[in-house]
């Protein structure tokens, strides 16, 4: 249960930190919070020849409102989100996320883009923020762009992010004040990773609603047949939710179907009541 | 090897480290403050748990190198902390350690808890304890002392 050896150098900025990764020969990994790299690593399910850490990269620290989202950057913890230091501009859905990842102890490391580009198919980020519309900023020797969330995993631990860039931080559109959520996750124990998670944004004001499902075997899944039924007011019972689920996805066995399509419906449950 | 400087329970120390030694291994094993306990060292059982910059955190999954100029307090590092007397003395008194193996993290999650949450209820206790696994008292001392703790605050 350690790691087998790796060398480790730290960036003191997100431009440095490109270098060291496009300057390695061997096969390279960025270092942020470490929760879950650190377990992947003692577990020897990763390797690292290299770990190029950017946890003291001030840049990526950053909260910034604008006046219609949030910036995010990438080594905001999940305590500061969980503690209230980002201003709320999604009515309390992000807090309540952070709060419930986890233990303590981690949300006190772990970093948001962490959790993005791992991409764990049972981590509350990747489910939460495709279900807020976020955005990617991501920097590469060649400049930066910006990905919607919905074109960022492309499966399970896989993401758009390339080895030689680095997430800068996520923009979340701000939601309006009539705007309403519910975010469902099934566990066995508080805090041990997600066996299913519902996740819902509706938004009429600005014409908004997604529905989102998480801790499936892939990326996290948009069901858009739902969230028009839900844009609507329409209730979802959880055997509607499993035909919608049918509907994008037919190789859940019948227990993960059955889990799956009531983390929808309670989340959908819960948005609507909100 | 990579030279790193921190403090440690109010000393400072500058030692050479492999890159791999975890934060826990460094402390036990080369600082010899073996208080810090591994138990799963993937995150999961909190034995490891110490205070980084004043927050709790995994020692299991922090690697040494990674804290340099951090303040790190292990189980060793709070003979002056009023908080932590308290917490010790409850412990003690309402049967909150049976073997020990535990003890080092969970008394540094549940100072936490009263520093952070000073109105917890029973339940919030439990959940904010879920962190931290106990294989010998069943909880029930161990949430009662932290409850104590937090009524004498109140109370005081
Ligand atoms: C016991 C335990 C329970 C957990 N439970 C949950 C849970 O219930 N829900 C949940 O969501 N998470 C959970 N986690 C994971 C936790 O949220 C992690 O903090 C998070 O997944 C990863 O963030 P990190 O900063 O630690 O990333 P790291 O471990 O440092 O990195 C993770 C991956 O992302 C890459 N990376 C990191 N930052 C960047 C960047 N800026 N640009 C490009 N690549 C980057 C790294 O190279 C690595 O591949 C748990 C962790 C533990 C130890
Ligand atoms: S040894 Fe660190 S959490 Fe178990
Ligand atoms: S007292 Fe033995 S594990 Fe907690």
């Amino acid at each position: 249960m350690k790691p087998a050896k790796f060398d480790y150098e730290r960036a003191t900025d997100v431009a440095h930190a490109i270098g060291l990764l496009k300057g390695s020969g061997g096969f390279t990994k960025i270092l942020a919070g470490g929760q879950s790299l650190g377990p992947m690593m003692n577990l020897r399910l990763a390797q690292p020849d290299l770990l190029v850490d950017i946890g003291r990269i001030e840049a990526l620290k950053r909260i910034e409102k604008t006046h219609d989202s949030l910036f995010i950057g990438a080594l905001v913890r999940h305590a500061m989100i969980e503690d209230g230091k980002a201003p709320d501009t999604t009515r309390g859905y992000l807090r309540s996320i952070a709060g419930n990842i986890a233990y303590r102890a981690v949300r006190n490391r772990g970093t948001v883009g962490g959790s993005v580009v791992h991409a764990d198919p049972s981590g509350d980020w990747p489910t939460a923020m495709l279900a807020a519309g976020a955005s990617a900023r991501i920097t590469s020797a060649n400049g930066a762009r910006s990905v919607g969330l919905d074109a960022f995993f492309t499966g399970a631990y896989s993401t758009v992010v390339g080895e030689d860039e680095v997430l800068e931080g996520l923009s979340v559109p701000a939601f309006s004040d009539h705007a309403r959520w519910g975010y469902y996750k099934i566990c066995r124990k508080p805090g041990e990773f997600a066996d299913s998670i519902g996740a819902v944004v509706i938004d009429p004001a600005r014409s908004y609603a997604r529905v989102v499902l998480g801790a499936t075997d892939g990326a996290p899944i948009l069901l858009p047949a739902l969230a028009s039924r839900v844009a609507a007011g329409q209730a979802v019972s959880i055997a509607d939710a499993g035909a919608a689920i049918d509907a994008v996805h037919s190789g859940f066995d019948p227990f993960d179907r059955q889990i799956h399509a009531t983390a929808l419906s309670r989340a959908i449950t819960k948005a609507l009541a909100a | 090897m990579k030279q790193v400087t921190m403090t440690v329970n109010g000393r400072s120390v500058t030692q050479l480290v492999e890159p791999r030694t975890s934060l826990a291994d460094f402390v036990r094993e080369q600082l010899r403050f073996t208080g810090t306990h591994l138990g799963c060292e993937h995150g999961v059982c909190g034995a490891c748990t110490v205070l980084i910059d004043g927050e709790p955190q995994r020692s299991c999954i922090t690697y040494a190198v990674s804290c340099d100029s951090a303040q790190v307090t292990t189980i060793e590092g709070f003979d002056d902390d009023a908080l932590m007397a308290d917490m010790r003395t409850a412990f003690h008194e309402n049967h909150a350690l049976q073997c020990g193996y535990c003890t080092p993290g969970m008394l540094v999650t549940a100072r936490d808890i009263v520093r952070r949450l000073p109105d917890a209820d029973e339940k919030r206790v439990r959940l904010e304890l879920s962190g931290n696994l106990c294989r010998c008292t069943g909880y029930v001392g161990i949430v009662r002392a932290i409850l104590s703790v937090l009524a004498k605050r109140k109370a005081a």
